[in-house]
């Protein structure tokens, strides 16, 4: 009898099906992978799994008794274990107590205390999670923090672990290790469901491959029969060509970064700078990609290219002309095109017009407002229906409230707005963060666009496939730390990860290919 | 029973809930009125006639609604940049101040300027009571929540000062009440025999005004989009204090103008209780209103007609007037309710 079943789960949120008559299931020392893009439907199934939605049709059985729908403690007393992509933990506390609240009853939490420091003890040596138990959550890294979510999970008796995207903050070390856990876990006879879409990690770590696409499970294979090629086209659903990169010699330079420094703002000053001693210069006709792992001072050196911060040292050139004021009007005037890294929380405003979105960065500015008092609606219309056609936005029309787009037609609004004035740079933050395959290669198309025209672009990403296909350099970035700017033809994906990891590459030169700080003037990797 | 996210909100939805609100709030007081022994039918047609019944209850609610349009167009704009401004009585007596300070024989000017004129500085003292706490808010991220409604109280007590000490009326036998305001800064009257006055115009006036900077303004753009997403508005280049403060300022002038017309329009001279809460009563009306400037009209004669009505009902039959102000409590409940209600769907199970 499988230890967990899905029978037929169907789940519509208004006229999108999200989940379509999914059937699966695993026993135990199984590892289902669970592979798809974003938006088809792992997460939902996930969360009806978990008592957080109710499925419209079909049931889930464990150990073959049927699980209550829509009842979360049903789930975790069925021996379900959640660990979520984004940490439910409380940093003020200590470990034991994280793992205690909501297990224990709130009135016996300090007499169970000894109890379950023994019981935690002994999970921590069976399964290799080594943590101690009285540090404080805030003082744990990110990979101590996701053994103690794994470890609540456990604690709770789980026999079931899901696990969503969990390597998206960790570095490739700490995933290893991960890993490692899970093999050991599985040994003793847990199930676990992993669901990412890097499909290196998922040929690693699981048993068989479960392809999810548009709500439905378009294959499933045994990992021993599969390889990347078929499992990504099993994903999208065609085969997956990536752009290629057009020789071009690069000009004068747009950006310039001396030593910039960035500490936090604010009372709570850390020890270490957010962007420490950044050297970078970026030309016309060239894309410069940073890698890295997630929080390691990207969102710093975002905020500073988009006028949101200053360097508290070094200086900031823009066009030979250094920025001393933290103001993104001012920035923008100057020709800066911004692709922030969340649209929902800081590229739109939802529950504004299209048209009223499309106008947000030069409000003061003649043909948008008059006298920069009254805004000139006609002209912002006329405006928004150009690129609406230029872009091709797919929506109801200029006065359509902007959170009704889809992610990919609300990302091209934005470049639309960012684009348009035809910026000599461009900072592109996790441009095609969460989009489907089409709008990706929609964006990296206006990137390259842009780029053939003459503009500078900076381009962050946690995808190294992207980095590679799309950037001229790749500069790492590692505890606010920039490596030099390598060839993105000379350097290999995995001395990438060792620097995302920390290493430093210039300790082992023989191994590295000849690099120069000066612009690669005879790019010629059309390949 | 779980709460849903409607994937659309019909229109008519958003206009029904504010009417919807109105019926439940009617029916659960009506509980109380049963409570006491009268009879609900009775007691809510006493309440309509005493508030629209002649033209003199007419008049009076609707020269009690012109205080409340101000104060509550105040509470609108302030949270539509989410600035919770909660001391819109303070900042209407400090309006009030002004126009006694300047308006009592200091200048003398003809009653086409000399209106205007009072307005203004009624505005201006309005607005700049709230220079501190919005200060404080976006340069030291102090609670707008706390500072102003803690404010109220310091300016209470600071025209409580005034009106015993500097401003006081030699001829007032003794009462803590300023010198009348002169002929010339006197709002006309707009009905004759009535106590409505020619400040209803302009409350009228004011409610177009900021429909309009709301709707066809970069500020009042920028208004919206800081409080709809201020990491959005700030990303594009919206200076986010700057129109926080600016917000403010407007907030605080309209709420100084309910003090003027209070003053110069119904009762002549300041005193210590010209205003009994209409700077809270003000975000009852805005958010009976939804935010709509245009809405507040007629949120704040809906309100004035429940105190003005509760009055004359409670004279008629024995139910104390404090049955006003749970009608007022409760139809800010069911507002809350009925628009939640608009956006979110309840499934039972």
């Amino acid at each position: 009898m499988a230890l967990l079943a899905f029978h037929n789960i169907t789940k519509s949120f208004g006229p999108l099906v999200a989940n379509d008559d999914i059937s699966l299931s695993l026993e135990k020392g199984d590892v289902i992978a669970l592979l798809g893009e974003n938006g088809a439907g792992k997460t939902t199934l996930m969360n009806i799994l978990y008592g957080h939605y109710t499925a419209d049709t079909g049931h889930i059985e464990v150990d073959g008794k049927q699980l209550p729908s829509g009842q979360t403690d049903a789930a975790i007393k069925a021996g379900i274990g959640m660990v979520h992509q984004h940490f439910t933990l409380a940093e003020n506390l200590t470990v034991l107590e994280n793992i205690m609240l909501g297990t224990e009853s709130l009135w016996s939490l300090s007499q169970k205390q000894s109890a379950a420091k023994a019981k935690l003890a002994k999970m921590s040596e069976d399964y290799g999670l080594k943590i101690n138990p009285d540090a404080r959550v805030a003082d744990l890294s990110v990979g101590e923090r996701q053994r103690v979510e794994i470890l609540k999970a456990l604690y709770r008796d789980a026999r079931v672990l899901i696990l969503d995207e969990p390597t998206a903050v960790l570095t490739p070390q700490e995933a290893d290790s991960l890993f490692k856990t899970l093999k050991s876990l599985t040994e003793q006879g847990f199930a676990i469901i992993f669901i990412s879409h890097k499909l290196h990690e998922i040929l690693q770590i699981s048993t068989r491959v479960e392809v999810l696409r548009r709500g439905k499970i378009v294959g499933s294979v045994a990992t021993i029969d599969a390889d990347r090629a078929m499992l990504a086209e099993m994903m999208v659903g065609r085969k997956v060509e990536r752009p290629s990169l057009e020789a071009m010699d690069c000009g004068k330079p747009i950006v310039r970064l001396n030593n910039v420094t960035l500490r936090d703002a604010g009372r709570k000053v850390s020890k270490v700078p957010k962007l420490d001693q950044v050297n970078l210069t970026i030309h016309q006709h060239e894309i410069i990609g940073i890698a890295g792992v997630a929080g390691n001072g990207q969102s710093a050196l975002a905020d500073l290219l988009s006028g949101l911060s200053i360097p508290n040292e070094g200086t900031f050139e823009l066009l030979d002309v250094p920025v001393t004021q933290a103001s993104p009007s001012n920035i923008v005037r100057r020709g800066v095109g911004r692709i922030p890294e969340d649209r929902h929380s800081s590229g739109v405003v939802g529950e504004m017009a299209l048209w009223e979105n499309l106008i947000s960065e030069d409000l003061r500015n003649a043909p948008v407002s008059k006298a920069g008092i009254v805004i000139d609606r006609k002209a912002c219309i006329e405006r928004t229906n150009d690129l609406i056609e230029r872009f091709d936005i797919r929506c109801e029309g200029p006065d359509a409230e902007t959170k009704l787009l889809s992610g990919g037609n609300m990302q091209k609004l934005i470049l639309a707005r960012a684009l348009a004035p035809e910026p000599a740079f461009i900072l592109a933050n996790q441009p095609v963060r969460g989009l489907d395959e089409g709008a990706i290669a929609y964006v990296h198309e206006q990137l390259l666009a842009a780029r053939k025209r003459g503009a500078g672009i900076l381009l962050i990403s946690e995808d190294l496939d992207e980095l590679f296909s799309l950037c001229d350099r790749i500069c790492v970035m590692y505890h606010g730390k920039l490596t030099q700017p390598y060839d993105a033809k000379s350097v290999s994906t995995s001395q990438v990860g060792l620097m995302m990891a920390g290493q430093d590459l210039r300790q082992t030169q023989d191994q590295m290919p000849e690099i120069s700080n000066t612009p690669v003037k005879e790019s010629s990797h059309a390949d | 029973m779980q709460i849903e996210p409607r994937e659309y909100v019909a229109p008519w939805r958003i206009v029904f809930a504010p009417f919807a609100a109105v019926i439940v709030s009617l029916g659960l007081g009506s509980i109380l009125i049963l409570w006491v022994g009268a009879s609900v039918s009775e007691a809510y047609l006493l309440l309509v006639k005493g508030a629209l019944g002649s033209s003199f209850a007419l008049t009076e609610t609707l020269t009690r609604s012109i205080p409340l349009i101000f104060t509550g167009l105040a509470a609108t704009i302030a949270f539509r940049a989410r600035f919770y401004n909660i001391g819109a009585e303070g900042q209407l007596y400090c309006g009030a101040l002004a126009a006694t300070f300047f308006g009592t024989g200091l200048i003398v000017l003809p009653p086409l300027l000399m209106i205007p004129f009072l307005m203004l500085v009624g505005a201006l003292a309005g607005g700049a009571a709230l220079a501190i706490p919005v200060m404080l808010k976006t340069h030291l991220k102090v609670d707008e929540v706390v500072t102003t409604l803690l404010l109220n109280f310091v300016i209470l007590l600071f025209v409580g000062y005034f009106l015993e000490g500097p401003l006081k009326d030699p001829m007032s036998m003794g009462w803590p009440q300023a010198e009348p305001i002169i002929d010339e800064g006197l709002f006309p009257s707009l009905v004759d025999k009535s106590r409505l006055h020619f400040g209803f115009i302009f409350a009228i006036i004011g409610s177009v005004l900021c429909w309009a900077m709301m709707r066809f303004t970069v500020w009042g753009y920028e208004i919206r989009a800081v409080g709809l997403n201020t990491s959005a508005a700030k990303f594009s280049g919206i200076n986010v204090n700057t129109t926080v403060i600016r917000t403010a300022v407007i907030s605080g002038g309209l709420a100084g103008l309910a003090g003027v017309s209070e003053v110069a329009g119904l009762k002549g001279y300041l005193t210590l209780d010209i205003s009994p809460g209409f700077g809270y009563t003000g975000i009852a009306v805005a958010m009976l209103a939804q935010l709509n400037p245009l809405a507040v009209i007629l949120s704040a004669i809906f309100i004035s007609m429940i105190y003005v009505g509760a009055d004359s009902m409670s004279r008629a039959i024995n139910i104390p007037t404090y049955i006003a102000d749970v009608l007022v409590g409760l139809s800010v409940l069911s507002i809350l309710v009925s628009v939640m209600l608009t956006k979110y769907r309840l499934r039972w199970r």
